[in-house]
């Protein structure tokens, strides 16, 4: 937007001064506790911190995978702490829910359309989980063989 | 003996009140009575002051929006039955997020403007001759954006919306929707001037999809995907001015 379109729009919004009587009610700081639906939002919001947690895991992982087995086995070590035993079973809840809101709502951000007709969102939706799932069975794979 | 439920209506007079109150009423329960029918009930027979909007009760007009137990519906829509099997009072408030100017009535002209700012016509580079008659398109290119012409700028997706309560200068879901509506009109031109507007953090990227202004719609309007359909497309154009030379970006 051009800074003078920017402008406009401030004045256009705020709230003429010769109606002093109106009543404006003010949004609490919690707006997002009293409602399921915020909540939830907010909680997609928060998980991607845990996602992040989880990357940083992954890296530290292969860094001490590549440093040898002394590495390895202090990483070990570490990850056995309660706590952080702890703080992978909240990530991997929240890189769960996560992962779940987002492939659900990929199909309303990209609708596909085939022969002029919109295709059915669990069908857009699929081939995400469809990938998910592939991927997976291929990491247990790997690591379990 | 007809049933009765009581109605705990938002009151706020300018001249008298500092802040809203509510006031209860009891209503009788008909079957096919709806919120919007115990409002008009108790203005006829017990409290003529109260002060609410409404005009087709038939959701068509879009002015009896309200919250209705925390959310925001249509009046003229939602059964009074409903509540009578929860057991619970009703609670109707103005629609949330907007300036209230008495009792249920809030304030629209923010949102009027804001719907202005989406230039929700249609925008041609060169009109075409009357002599050529009108613009025809096919059914296929009607349904790209049939849904979101459905919007009865009723507000609910205001109401539903916190990016609108918290940062009252974001265009919000309808009038984004309806510019949407626009650029996906195969008549319609205009989509690079409107993405020179949205594309912006209090357009299109103040949206953090939430997602509620699609739930709450009474007319499945899907503001929501409108809007992230929108930031697709104006990273798309972003890109291309990039890589295409200037005259063939839009």
């Amino acid at each position: 937007m051009r800074p003078e379109t920017l402008e406009s729009t401030k004045r256009a919004v705020n709230y003429t001064p010769y109606h002093p009587r109106w009543y404006r009610p003010r949004v609490s700081v919690y707006w997002w506790l009293g409602e399921w639906h915020y909540l939830k939002f907010i909680l997609r919001e928060l998980s991607s911190v845990f996602v992040a947690v989880t990357v940083i895991e992954t890296l530290m992982l292969i860094r001490a995978l590549r440093s040898g087995p002394d590495a390895y086995a202090r990483f070990l070590e570490c990850m056995r702490n309660p706590w952080v035993v702890l703080l992978n079973v909240v990530s991997l809840f929240f890189v769960l829910f996560h992962t779940i809101t987002w492939f659900n709502l990929a199909p309303s951000a990209m609708p596909v359309r085939m022969a002029g007709k919109r295709v059915p969102d669990a069908l857009v939706a699929a081939p995400s989980y469809v990938a998910w799932l592939v991927i997976s069975v291929f990491v247990a794979w790997l690591v379990l063989r | 003996m007809v049933e009765k439920i009581t109605l705990e209506v938002a009151r706020y007079s300018p001249e008298r009140d500092d802040k809203p109150y509510f006031q209860q009423y009891e209503v009788p329960v008909h079957k096919e009575w709806v919120v919007l029918d115990a409002l008009n009930h108790i203005k006829d027979t017990q409290d003529g002051s109260l002060t609410y909007r409404w005009s087709c009760r038939m959701g068509i007009c879009g002015s009896c929006g309200m919250m209705v137990n925390g959310e925001p519906k249509l009046t003229c829509a939602t059964f009074l039955s409903t509540y009578v099997r929860s057991g619970s009072k009703i609670r109707v408030e103005p629609l949330r997020y907007f300036p209230i100017i008495r009792d249920l009535v809030t304030e629209l002209t923010d949102f009027l403007a804001k719907l202005k700012k989406v230039q929700p016509w249609l925008i041609r580079k060169e009109e075409q001759p009357l002599s050529q008659g009108e613009y025809l398109q096919t059914p296929e290119q009607v349904d790209c954006y049939k849904a979101y012409s459905m919007c009865i700028n009723c507000t609910l997706c205001y109401a539903a919306c916190p990016v609108v309560g918290l940062e009252p200068i974001f265009v919000g879901p309808a009038a984004l929707a309806l510019a949407q509506r626009y650029n996906l009109d195969s008549r319609d031109q205009g989509a690079p001037e409107r993405i020179a507007q949205l594309a912006h953090p209090d357009g299109i990227w103040g949206c953090t999809f939430v997602g509620e202004c699609t739930r709450v719609c009474p007319k499945h309007v899907d503001p929501a995907g409108a809007i992230q359909q929108y930031k697709l497309a104006a990273v798309v154009s972003w890109l291309k001015s990039f890589v295409l030379p200037r005259g063939q970006q839009s």
